[in-house]
């Protein structure tokens, strides 16, 4: 089943053109890993594909959905694509407990029981139960992602975005946050992964995408894309970050 | 000492006048405020007018113009007739809700834009988003320049006196002419301002370390 369906996305920040012309089809359970300069718009696509950016041209489909409607209830659409940010952007005056609970119970309606039920399932699941009552301020980095990561799986997503999510990092939390998303990909998930991390891609990504100025150059399955590069860009590029 | 003890009753009279008069406009001020820093950053260009127009007019003339209009101004309408403590109050409260309005919009300009993609990426709507994410973390971050804005404007009540409003001032004017003892009235007049002030932004720090400290 096709879950994400991008046809000729264009986005422009008034004149200047980010994203100039994109195509691509991600396929259920698939990981995307998404690879490129920086400025090169990869992060700006992702934002794309649950609308944080208003699409400028082109269409998105999510499970059949043209987002770029805009008549369709995007919330509606949010609901089931979670996103991980760079800076992880959890709610700092909201205890990690409530920041996993926050969407079910005003989003979804689900009782708190049901909702914290879930949300301690979660925080198990990336190592974090005993954190549970600890503010954001309180936790490291790593400790951070984890629990935005999930946040966002406590609304049942089907596709988890995620944008650079261990850049903000320090070396020694980077592990701990690629591990929990290696997890979820096992589990099957459908997830685009924004990242500069080439091991992850090569190892856990089904496909890359080299994305350079504002077109996906190159798109490949890992071993061909980092063992094999057809264009000189991508050769270029990861001559610099191998 | 004698002036100070028969003075003293009207006195608190007075203060609770003052007292009465600033609780409901700083409520009153407080919700036009938030309603006119929302008009300010809704995406409609109107709304944004109707803020920016209402809060450069009050901001842009003295409080003491703003409360003659009102209670003279007003009251000249054949179809309006406010008593001077009703048009003292909406004076206090449309004055202060012009200032608390900018308090407001800056501090909710001043959440960084990843808590509302955090928000808006989970399904919440722009009202929860506002609700539940922005405004709590924004109302701690004001909460020091709020507190600042409702201690001028409880010093504003006191100009309610040239109107007639039988408040603290007014009080303290009656009784200094009445004891002919200016000098200790005044003194009085001033240190119970001062007191109320003082208990007021003691308030203001137990609230502010309870919630902000997070």
């Amino acid at each position: 089943m096709t879950m994400i369906r991008v046809e000729n996305l264009k986005k422009s920040f008034g004149n200047l053109e980010v994203i100039k012309d994109m195509s691509t089809v991600v396929e259920e359970k698939e990981v995307i890993c998404v690879i490129g300069p920086s400025g090169s718009g990869k992060s700006t696509f992702l934002r794309c594909l649950n609308r944080l950016e208003e699409i400028t041209g082109g269409h998105v489909y999510i499970e059949g959905v043209d987002i770029t409607d805009p008549k369709i209830d995007i919330n509606k659409i949010r609901q089931d694509v979670g996103m991980v940010f760079q800076q992880f952007n959890l709610f700092p005056h909201k205890s990690v407990l409530e920041n996993v609970i926050l969407a079910p119970m005003k989003v979804k309606k689900s009782d708190r029981k049901a909702s914290e039920a879930k949300a301690y399932e979660l925080l198990d699941k990336v190592g974090l139960r005993e954190k549970a009552k600890a503010y954001p301020g309180e936790l490291s980095g790593g400790q951070k992602q984890r629990v935005a990561i999930a946040r966002a799986l406590a609304m049942d997503p089907k596709i988890m975005l995620f944008d650079e999510p261990t850049s903000a990092l320090d070396p020694e939390m980077v592990g701990d946050v690629l591990d929990v998303m290696k997890q979820l990909a096992r589990e099957g998930m459908t997830m685009v992964v924004v990242t500069h991390e080439m091991g992850f891609a090569a190892e856990m990504g089904d496909r890359v995408l080299f994305i350079d100025g504002g077109y996906i150059v190159e798109e490949n399955v890992p071993k061909e894309l980092f063992g094999n590069p057809q264009h000189e860009r991508t050769k270029a590029f990861l001559s610099k970050v191998l | 000492m004698d002036t100070i003890i028969n003075a003293f009753p009207y006195l608190m009279e007075g203060l609770q006048v003052t007292l009465y008069i600033f609780a409901i406009a700083i409520v009153i001020g407080f919700l036009i405020g938030l309603i006119v820093a929302l008009f300010r950053l809704a995406p409609l260009k109107i709304l944004n007018w109707i803020a920016k127009i209402f809060v450069d007019a009050i901001r842009g003339t003295p409080f003491i113009v703003q409360l003659f209009f009102i209670y003279f101004g007003l009251n000249s309408l054949d179809f309006i007739s406010l008593d001077n403590t009703t048009a003292g109050i909406v004076t206090v409260a449309i004055n202060a809700g012009a200032y608390f309005s900018e308090i407001i919009r800056a501090g909710i300009q001043s959440i960084d834009k990843g808590q509302t993609e955090a928000a808006r990426s989970l399904g919440l709507n722009s009202t929860q988003n506002m609700r539940y994410i922005i405004l709590p973390q924004a109302f701690r971050r004001m909460l020091p320049t709020i507190t600042n804005q409702a201690i001028i404007s409880l010093k504003d009540t006191s100009l309610l006196s040239v109107i007639g409003v039988a408040d603290l001032t007014q009080e303290g004017r009656i009784q200094a002419s009445a004891t002919f003892d200016a000098f200790n009235v005044y003194l009085i007049l001033g240190i119970i301002y001062f007191v109320v002030i003082y208990l007021l932004s003691m308030l203001a720090s137990f609230v502010e370390r309870k919630f902000v400290l997070r």
